[in-house]
């Protein structure tokens, strides 16, 4: 059975949603979700990577014999990762310095040659554009949520804002514990959600 | 279309068309905003320079450079409007922070007294040692160092005998941040005709110092 076109894009952000649900990208998605900034620039980072790879691998599934699939893709992909880190680099220095080595590591981000594997290989070129613009959309509104929610409880601010002096903070969210636990707390709201509906 | 067979032949040419398209799409991407890079680079050196020195009316924006033998330091010299010499914007460094490198900017009057600062580059620990930002700005017992004269105080931390409260939880990082701080004065002194003073001018200054 194939999914209508709406369903293709909404599926990324409850029901199959990339960190939530599928639990794909985990790496960046602790690493760099100390503020809520970091979070929208991976998250936004990651989007625009899966979007032009997967236009590039629907465009290219014919010509891609099967066996040189995975080294093809993963050049498409690290030629993506490049563009965008080289992007981040001039137009945001700021989101560049801060991101650090994580923005070149999206080329190994699961939830991309997932998606490239099991969707835009076997589907033309507009539902590919779907499925990455409602997958990205559904990563990067994760990872901004893990931010907001880590920099409140850790700094006591959000988005820069100061709502409570930061002694009062629990620095342990900024740190990794702190991201484990909201990611799993995340996770379970989003089960009981799934649940529900 | 047929997809294409995985002989020999097929592979080698699509891998070969797709890594040559891949190195000409970021080839060109790169030399667009090749310009833009470099700009931004330099703007936030100048940015945090403007905002070390004291009040001034224009400055070399071409730096003297020192090697120390470890890092390369960047004075920025600044004048009033008689082309008087008033202080300088030392760009200095220290290997020994709590995960690895740390820059700052330090701006110093002609007396040696300490303006204000910059951190340019850390990647302390959020929350302990990233608090370098501010903490040595912040008017609160023996931590801040705006004011000080580099001449007189003794920029060390307390523990080994200095003037200077370290960071609660973050000796480390204060320890490597005001080891940068005494060698841009050590670049100041011998770059501006300054007197050194004793105190901040010790073996140490020359050589990174080992973190206990």
């Amino acid at each position: 059975m194939k999914d209508s076109n709406t369903n293709i894009f909404t599926k990324g952000l409850i029901k199959n949603n990339p960190l939530l649900v599928l639990a794909l990208g985990m790496c960046p998605a602790l690493a760099t979700t100390t503020s809520a900034i970091n979070g929208l620039g991976m998250g936004l980072a990651t989007w625009f990577v899966l979007v032009g790879s997967n236009i590039t691998i629907s465009l290219l599934k014919n010509s891609i014999p099967d066996k040189a699939k995975l080294p093809a893709y993963l050049i498409i992909i690290a030629n993506f990762v490049t563009i965008a880190e080289i992007l981040i680099h001039a137009y945001w220095p700021t989101l560049h310095a801060s991101l650090g080595i994580y923005i070149p590591l999206i080329v190994v981000n699961s939830l991309i040659l997932g998606r490239a594997e099991a969707f835009a290989t076997s589907n033309s070129l507009f539902r590919s554009v779907l499925d990455a613009l409602g997958m990205g959309f559904g990563f990067t509104l994760a990872l901004t949520l893990l931010g907001v929610i880590r920099e409140f409880l850790g700094t006591g601010k959000i988005v820069g804002n100061t709502i409570f002096p930061s002694e009062y903070g629990a620095l342990l969210f900024v740190l990794a514990p702190g991201a484990f636990i909201t990611l799993g707390l995340l996770i379970a709201g989003m089960n009981k959600l799934k649940k529900q509906s | 279309m047929k997809k294409l067979t995985s002989n020999f032949k097929n592979i080698f040419l699509v891998l070969t068309g797709i890594i040559l398209l891949a190195v000409i799409s970021s080839s060109v991407v790169h030399s667009l905003v090749k310009d833009k890079i470099q700009q931004s680079k330099e703007e936030k050196l100048l940015g945090a320079v403007r905002k070390v020195l004291p009040v001034y009316d224009h400055f070399d924006s071409k730096p003297l450079e020192m090697n120390d033998g470890v890092e390369v330091m960047k004075i920025f010299k600044a004048y009033d409007k008689q082309n008087r010499f008033v202080g300088a914007a030392v760009e200095s460094s220290s290997n020994n922070g709590y995960i690895g490198h740390i820059d700052v900017m330090v701006g110093f009057e002609r007396s040696g007294k300490i303006v204000n600062y910059v951190v340019t580059e850390q990647k302390e620990t959020p929350g302990l040692g990233a608090r370098i930002l501010d903490w040595f700005k912040t008017n609160h017992k023996n931590q801040s160092i705006i004011g000080k004269n580099a001449s007189t105080a003794n920029l060390s931390v307390r523990n080994d005998g200095g003037d200077i409260d370290a960071i609660t939880g973050a000796t480390i990082t204060s320890r490597a941040f005001l080891f940068a701080v005494r060698n841009a004065y050590f670049a100041f002194t011998s770059n501006t005709g300054q007197v050194a003073s004793a105190v901040n001018l010790k073996a140490d200054s020359i050589q990174n110092p080992t973190n206990h």
